[in-house]
């Protein structure tokens, strides 16, 4: 008796994706040039033309938001302007299933994770903000601390609209007005944002979307009338970054990559577990800067954990993100696929035993199938380098402290599981990791109250919660 | 006796046996419960699900108010839940008292219903609170009348306090009455026992004591069947059979009042212990008003149309 | 509720509207007060408004039961849920900010422009202790670096049950009904004299919101008659008494000292404080070690 799941294809009939996009400067949609296919990573269907931002662009945006700022923005009270978060917030909420599909279709993850996980959280940031506000002065930052104009955002692909979410609705909140260019794979649900910030009546060239490519993020960055940049991607990029504004007057955060280590004691609860490993590396394809992606596991119960591990892997449904029972999507591009790829065969090529669960990918799109790699030490690249894809590098430890140098060994620092039963073992790891957020008997949490950041070479500064709020504010008296 | 060489029969084997097993993360239960309550079963898979809930389904009236014609009623809705439509499997059993089963057994022969197990509540149901004796007596007067399966309750008070031999014991005893002339299921009534780990423990104390089939809950208590609740018990039954090649049942019972609740069910089964359970043989369903839901989203699938109550019989 | 409008000029008789009955707000329903009696409130040129229920002892003791039937379920709410709730009254209130306006400015004598003044001022101060209820813990909770290998942490918590006896005004009511339901207490109002015409209003609001039952409970009344009670009763946790005439508090205050009841008054600031002081801090200590 089997039981096979018929497919249960969400609709695509609720996106109106247009053949074309420009910009959204000033309140407006302007036609761009030099545009280039975005495609659907599932099936290599182009999806629309996006526009390559150039100097003239990025000029036009910036003008607008310092225009915003200084006469609109600025001059509202931080009542009013939490007052346009809410209604962002809400509209978000009216629309979500549109914003799922776009994503899904736009990214490649699951539908159920758009829906379930994404676009919830991108309604919670914006309404979590849209509080703060008027409620600066409790910000622990002293009185009246004031915006800083405005704000460069720079986002990546792996969660499209949640990382604009974490840039814009703290920037707003804040005072500032904002130019954010979405990241070259994935800008359709930032174009749709746009429609959102009309329909709310933001005033004009408070939010300003440019897309593009590198280039385009390099003219915001070096822009001089951007006054403080937030960028998330590779930390390759974000070295980057930091060189170009040494010297100059600018703010940056920068939330970059990580390996994070997910520790497993021997007395952990063992089914959840599982799931919390499962979690924390297929999670979004591994597509996660604090993806759990080095498991490092009890010796003593290695051997059982892992076979728990292949049997839950067999159950991991992998194939048309658009379908509500998938698992794990599409590989978001080409170019990552070679990536996984290219470190993968160094795993094998280095002496780690690979194993994935037999999987009937399909010929069209970027497929990877969800793999563990044992026998991976320190020395292993995979147990060194970020993969951002579906492979889980296993490591094994014998004492707490030999787990807490294991984990800690990296110049990554962003992310770090610990999974026991004994509260103070808990309480002990979490005080010795070297990582900005650490998840203990759980993994992949986020939450707008939640302050989300790294440590070491995986970035600079915080974002949500109280933290949060910092980057975007100069200390008042 | 053996239990499987994995204890021995005394308390402090069994208690260092329980002991040693891994605890359930209550929040990490959920969330993997609440995860596959998600997936989305249309078309042919959910009228094979429907089906399959039908033929699981252990029809059931347990209220002081029963009497001959009652039960007669529901023997007949079991052979054939919908007269119209001779496709609708018969469900999986007919849970009655003890003092029912003669009656049920002698009506289901008569209408064609042989192949309609009688499973007798038993142990003083729901309550367990009674001697040993009544409850050995309460046992072999239903398996005596006909009853070829016996849905036993533990010693919940024995439970908590610590008691785990005790309500070992009380387990094997009443199998050894049920010998070969009927399958144990053992109640735990989860609502009562409240955490997993507790759930956890029973199952393994249940299964090593010969237990069957493992059971939520008597009906009478809320909550029962949780999602999460059965997820620990499908994956004690998992576990279990890796160890000892013997496969165990389980029986939700009480709060799964319609279709979805039956198909969240039959998804946490092909999720957790696997297919191989997707039977009445290792699968059951304890509830009354869910059949004729199930009937209801039947008829929808076939005629294209929503159905109404009036159009399902009452039993 | 008596029109302030004559209807357009036509020959025959003015449309007759159909006025509204005032009754209690309690644990999501409306019943009449138990006593049977009403009090009279007319508009400030004398004519006739409503006859609003005077509410008993029995319906305070009544509502105080709802209130803490409630709490517990409000409170486990996540933090988010709830100022998503409120945001949604805030939303209802938007809509009718015409009526809650002709209500006041018929009720208290005020001018349509004050009044609609005061009622988007309460809105909008509705949406301010909103956007509170996630950010307590960021205001008012710590991790404690104490001297030994302890985690240490202070949360904040709501108290329990609520009595506020406002002062005769719809924004004082806001005023004191948001601060102490955004952290997860549930509240008992005392509502004065002609401020039930709007009071009444805004239970109409809350009873179709998404706000559960019991959260918020409203009696019309007289402080006078209401007050002492809500100042003894042994399950009510803390009581803003703001609105009742200064001469007045010492008794309360004595009388809550049975149960030591957290009994404040507030001069009008606008603060989070307002929230805190009918919360409660709990610090909880953890080993570190392996």
């Amino acid at each position: 008796m089997t039981f096979e799941y018929a497919p249960a294809p969400e609709s695509r009939a609720i996106v109106d994706i247009k053949a074309k996009y420009g910009h959204f400067i000033d309140g407006k949609f302007l036609p761009g040039k030099k545009h280039f296919a975005t495609i659907n990573p599932a099936t290599e269907e182009i999806l629309s033309q996006i526009s390559l931002g150039g100097a003239s662009d990025v000029d036009k945006a910036v003008a607008a938001a310092q225009k915003a700022y200084t006469k609109t923005w600025s001059k509202l009270s931080g009542k009013e302007r939490g007052k346009y978060l809410y209604r962002i917030a809400r509209i978000l909420q009216e629309r979500a299933r549109e914003f799922a599909v776009l994503e899904t279709l736009d990214n490649g993850k699951p539908i159920r994770e758009t829906r379930d996980i994404d676009i919830p959280l991108v309604a919670a940031h914006f309404f979590y903000h849209a509080g703060w506000a008027d409620k600066l002065d409790y910000a622990g930052l002293g009185k009246s601390p004031q915006p800083h104009g405005v704000a460069g955002q720079i986002i990546p692909w792996n969660f499209p609209l949640l990382m604009l979410a974490w840039k814009v609705a703290p920037a707003l909140a804040t005072g500032n007005t904002v130019v954010l260019k979405p990241a070259e794979n994935t800008s359709l649900t930032a174009l749709l944002f746009a429609e959102v910030c009309q329909q709310a009546e933001l005033p004009d060239g408070v939010v300003n979307i440019v897309t593009g490519d590198g280039s385009t993020g390099a003219a915001i960055v070096n822009h001089p009338g951007i006054h403080k940049i937030a960028f998330t991607g590779s930390t390759e990029v974000g070295k980057k970054i930091a060189r170009a504004i040494a010297g100059t007057n600018k703010k940056a955060t920068l939330e970059l990559g990580g390996k994070g280590a997910n520790i497993v004691f021997d007395d952990a609860p063992l089914e959840e577990t599982v799931e919390g490993i499962v979690n924390g590396i297929f999670f979004n394809q591994g597509h996660v800067c604090c993806a759990g992606s080095r498991l490092i596991l009890q010796e003593g119960i290695a051997d059982e954990l892992i076979e728990k591990l292949k049997v839950r892997m067999a159950k991991i449904r992998v194939g048309d993100p658009l379908d509500k029972n998938t698992d794990l999507g599409a590989i978001n591009s080409r170019e990552q696929l070679s990536k996984i790829q290219e470190l993968t065969s160094a795993g094998d090529a280095e002496g780690a035993e690979r194993w994935s669960p037999a999987c009937n990918l399909s010929a069209k799109g970027f497929w990877f199938a969800p793999t563990i790699f044992t026998g991976v030490t320190q020395a292993h690249r995979i147990a060194r380098e970020e993969i951002f894809g579906p492979v889980l590098s296993i490591l094994t430890f014998r004492t707490p402290q030999e787990a807490i140098e294991k984990a800690n060994n990296t110049p990554f620092g962003l992310s770090a599981g610990v999974w026991s039963e004994k509260g103070s073992r808990i309480l002990w790891a979490t005080q010795q990791l070297r990582a900005g957020v650490v998840w203990a008997n759980t993994f992949n949490k986020f939450d707008p109250a939640s302050p989300f950041g790294g440590y070491k070479e995986s970035g600079w500064g915080r974002e949500g919660g109280k933290h949060g709020l910092a980057a975007y504010l100069k200390e008042g008296k | 006796m053996s239990f499987y060489g994995i204890v021995d029969g005394t308390e402090s084997s069994l208690k260092h046996f329980l002991a040693q097993l891994p605890g359930v993360d209550q929040v990490g239960a959920d969330a993997r419960a609440a995860m596959l309550a998600t997936r989305s079963i249309k078309t042919t898979s959910k009228r094979w699900a429907i089906d399959t809930a039908i033929s699981m389904v252990d029809l059931t009236t347990l209220e002081g108010a029963d009497t001959a014609g009652k039960v007669r009623a529901l023997c007949s809705k079991a052979v054939r839940p919908d007269p119209t439509d001779q496709t609708v499997p018969s469900v999986g059993a007919i849970c009655v008292y003890n003092d029912m089963v003669a009656i049920a057994r002698t009506h289901l022969d008569a209408i064609g219903g042989k192949h309609v197990p009688v499973a007798a509540v038993s142990t003083a149901f729901p309550s367990g609170r009674a001697s040993m004796a009544v409850k050995i007596q309460d046992t072999q007067d239903a398996i005596d009348a006909g009853a070829a399966e016996i849905d036993m309750v533990i010693d919940r008070g024995a439970f908590l306090s610590g008691e785990y031999g005790l309500v070992f014991d009380e387990i094997v005893k009443i199998r050894e009455v049920c010998g070969d002339r009927a399958h144990l299921k053992v109640i735990f009534e989860t609502g009562e026992l409240v955490t997993y780990d507790n759930v956890r423990k029973a199952s393994y104390l249940a299964m090593l004591a010969g237990a069957d089939f493992i059971k939520t809950s008597t009906g009478k208590v809320a909550p029962a069947a949780t999602p999460p609740v059965v997820l620990v018990m499908l994956e004690a039954v998992r576990d279990f059979y890796q160890m000892t090649q013997r496969r165990i049942g389980v029986k939700p019972a009480g709060g799964i009042r319609n279709t979805k609740d039956a198909i969240k069910q039959l998804v946490l089964v092909n999720e957790t212990a696997g297919p191989e359970w997707l039977t009445p043989e290792y699968f059951r369903i304890g509830a009354s008003a869910l059949l004729n839901d199930l009937l209801m989203q039947r008829m929808k699938m076939d005629d294209g149309y929503y159905a109404s109550p009036n159009y399902v019989t009452i039993d | 509720m008596a029109s302030s409008k004559k209807s357009s000029t036509n020959k025959s008789a003015p449309r007759l509207e159909v006025k509204k009955t005032y009754k209690l707000f309690i644990n999501g329903a409306f019943p009449r007060s138990e006593s049977g009696r009403v009090y009279e409130v007319s508009a400030s040129k004398g004519a006739f408004i409503a006859n609003p229920c005077l509410a008993s002892r029995k319906d305070l003791r009544d509502a105080v039961v709802a209130a803490r039937a409630a709490q517990s379920g409000w409170a486990k709410a996540t933090a988010y849920n709830r100022g998503q709730i409120l945001y949604r009254i805030a939303e209802m209130l938007e809509g009718r900010a015409d009526q809650f306006a002709s209500e006041i400015a018929l009720a208290s004598g005020v001018t349509p422009k004050k009044a609609h003044d005061e009622v988007l001022a309460a809105i909008d101060r509705w949406v301010w202790y909103a956007g509170w209820s996630d950010k307590l813990s960021a205001a008012f909770g710590a991790t404690n670096p104490v001297s030994g290998p302890y985690y240490n942490f202070t949360i904040p918590e709501p108290q329990g049950v609520i009595a506020v006896a406002p002062a005769e005004n719809f924004l004082a009511l806001i005023d004191a009904i948001a601060p102490a339901i955004v952290s997860g207490n549930t509240v008992v109002a005392l509502v004065p004299g002609s401020a039930a015409i709007a009071a009444m209003s805004f239970a109409e609001v809350l009873a179709t919101s998404d706000l559960p039952a019991g959260v918020i409970n409203i009696l019309t009344g007289s402080h006078d008659e209401l007050a002492p009670w809500a100042a003894s009763h042994m399950d009510i946790d803390g009581f803003d008494i703001s609105g009742i005439d200064k001469k007045k508090r010492t008794e309360l205050k004595v009388a809550g000292a049975e149960n030591l009841k957290r009994i404040h008054n507030f001069d009008g600031a606008i603060s989070p404080s307002r929230i805190y002081a009918f919360m409660e801090a709990k610090t909880v200590w953890h080993p570190i070690g392996v």
